[in-house]
């Protein structure tokens, strides 16, 4: 079934941490003047019984749904999000923000420093998946909203809400981690790291200080690119591109003669556009320091009041099924009622954001009983 | 409304405490969770491995893994749950043995349903047509079969009394009654409340 879209979109901002208050880092920095991009579609209720959370992966920002007002573009989980869609937004509030440490809004190393009128760069404090968390909840409390009817996301967006869990169980009723794990892998952290180098080892970089200067375009493009093949499967990968030549003939020179080669150039390439090199930094070092493993999750609640439905992908690789059924096997800890479910899917870890079918399928039905106070 | 449920759900429904916490192995479409929860107000998780009876459950509003039984229970902590379901899937479990182990160690209570292989009409099939049996409550060919044993009520007693396990309750059904007249033969089906000797 297609629904239509919910039409046209505008991001709003929300500031907090103003002097003399301020926003406390895990790390033990703080950071002041914070403002968070979001979006919401739906109407809240009387009651602001009806919101869900929705959390974005690594690259995504808070235009989840719709047709954007400033560039027509649609929301990254447009086919997700909507009027009869799998968050319907005939009888949800759906709200999504950009991730602090993001560059699509959000306060990050993009931002101009308060205190020097510059951007941050490098003096920007280094977050973490908790502080992105502390941040939407700031919003959260903006609204009013003293509990969530359900935090939803997919890869990092998925640490979210099962940081969402773990730290506010009392605040959220249900919590759909997606595609993601209770921490990295050494080989989820090994690629991070290679993508980190990439754009480090651009001189353009400039050990972070290049806004004056432009990005580090070649690095981050690297960066992209690989993570572009860890998105997509063996499978998804043979039957996108096969070994299709974007010409006739080999070139018997260094250009791309593989259509894989020239579609990974393309992301790279349109990557670097609406992507801030640092913020790529930033972000994928959060999901590197990220763990709930063990008794880090909720901690020191018996029994969970949150119920869970816990999603992975079978074709995914770079967040194995066996990452969340780690998640359920803590929640199986903590009593907390938990539907899991390893859906059938070619795209690999992109299967979130493109397989949506017995996603939605799934998400609709789990979220009609749990029944809106 | 009762006359269209099977007769060991039914049995089941009894058995069961209100606000039991329950989890059922091998849920199917979740028609026993479902029941359990109208008749007596139980808070269940389920565990399947079919695509399709996972979406069923989920439609019902139900709590439900996916996973294969024997790794279904070793995370749970012990007592975990007041019942634990193991209802017609005995026959098609491979470590059976170890999955009693786990089931009595993770619920208060065990509740056990299968079909009795030494019915009377099995055993005459045996024995006169030498072929495999087939019945209602072992309704398949050979080649078909998901079942990978055959136990009979007499073998599952005596399995008890060697691993000291309590049985609390027994009954013994045909197609929609309870059988009393000498059940190792008129039974179809089984199902034993069984618990370990101490707790």
């Amino acid at each position: 079934m297609k629904f239509a879209s919910i039409g046209p979109v505008t991001t709003h901002f929300f500031v907090f941490a103003q002097p003399p208050a301020s926003l406390t880092l895990e790390s033990g920095r703080s950071l002041s003047h914070v403002t968070v991009a979001f979006e919401t579609y739906g109407n809240l209720n009387t009651q602001k019984s009806n919101a869900i959370l929705v959390c974005h992966a690594l690259s995504g920002d808070a235009h989840a749904a719709g047709i954007s007002t400033e560039d027509n573009s649609h929301g990254w989980w447009d086919e997700m999000i909507g009027p009869g869609k799998a968050l319907d937004t005939d009888k949800y509030f759906v709200i999504c923000s950009n991730v602090l440490g993001g560059c699509r809004g959000t306060t990050g190393p993009s931002s101009d420093n308060p205190l020097t009128g510059k951007p941050y760069a490098l003096d920007f404090p280094l977050i973490t998946i908790a502080d992105m968390v502390e941040a939407q909840r700031n919003l959260i409390d903006s609204f009013g909203i003293e509990k969530l009817l359900c935090v939803i996301g997919g890869s990092m967006g998925g640490m979210q809400a099962l940081q969402w869990a773990s730290a506010y169980p009392e605040r959220v009723r249900a919590a759909i981690p997606i595609a993601t794990a209770l921490k990295h892998s050494p080989q989820q952290i090994a690629f991070d790291e290679v993508i980190r180098q990439s754009i480090m080892a651009d001189p353009a970089w400039r050990q972070g200080y290049y806004y004056e200067h432009g990005q580090p375009e070649k690095g981050l493009a690297v960066a992209r690119m690989i993570g572009h093949i860890t998105f997509m499967s063996d499978l998804s990968m043979e039957e996108k591109f096969s070994r299709k030549l974007k010409n006739e003939k080999l070139s018997f020179q260094f250009t791309d003669d593989f259509e894989v080669e020239g579609y990974l150039r393309y992301r790279g390439n349109n990557f670097v556009k609406r992507f801030d090199a640092n913020s790529y930094l930033y972000i994928t070092k959060a999901m590197d320091y990220f763990d709930l493993s063990g008794d880090k999750f909720m901690p020191g609640v018996k029994k969970s009041p949150v119920k869970f439905l816990v999603i992975s992908f079978k074709s995914d690789w770079l967040y194995p099924s066996y990452q969340s059924q780690d998640i359920v096997r803590v929640l199986k800890q903590k009593h907390a009622y938990t539907t899991y479910f390893d859906l059938t899917s070619t795209y690999g870890h992109d299967a979130f954001l493109i397989e949506i079918a017995d996603e939605t399928r799934l998400i609709r039905n789990f979220l009609a009983n749990i029944r809106i106070d | 409304m009762m006359e269209n449920i099977n007769l060991d759900y039914r049995i089941i429904a009894r058995i069961i405490t209100q606000h039991a916490h329950i989890l059922d192995l091998g849920c199917g479409s979740g028609e026993l969770l479902t029941l359990l929860i109208r008749e007596k107000q139980a808070l269940v998780q389920g565990i399947e491995l079919n695509d399709e009876e996972m979406h069923r459950c989920v439609e019902k509003g139900l709590t439900v893994l996916q996973g294969d039984i024997e790794s279904g229970l070793v995370d749970y902590p012990d007592k975990s749950f007041d019942y634990v379901i193991l209802n017609q899937i005995m026959q098609e479990i491979k470590k059976a043995d170890f999955v009693i182990d786990e089931a009595l160690r993770v619920g208060r209570k065990v509740i056990v349903g299968f079909p009795n292989f030494a019915h009377i009409k099995a055993r005459l099939t045996l024995m006169f047509a030498g072929k495999t049996p087939i019945n209602d409550a072992l309704p398949y060919y050979w080649y078909e079969t998901p079942n990978i044993r055959f136990l009979t009520i007499r073998d599952f007693v005596e399995y008890c009394a060697k691993k000291n396990i309590i049985i609390e309750q027994k009954y013994f059904l045909a197609k929609s009654k309870l059988v009393r007249f000498l059940p190792h033969l008129f039974a179809l089906n089984s199902l034993f409340v069984i618990k370990r000797n101490g707790d």
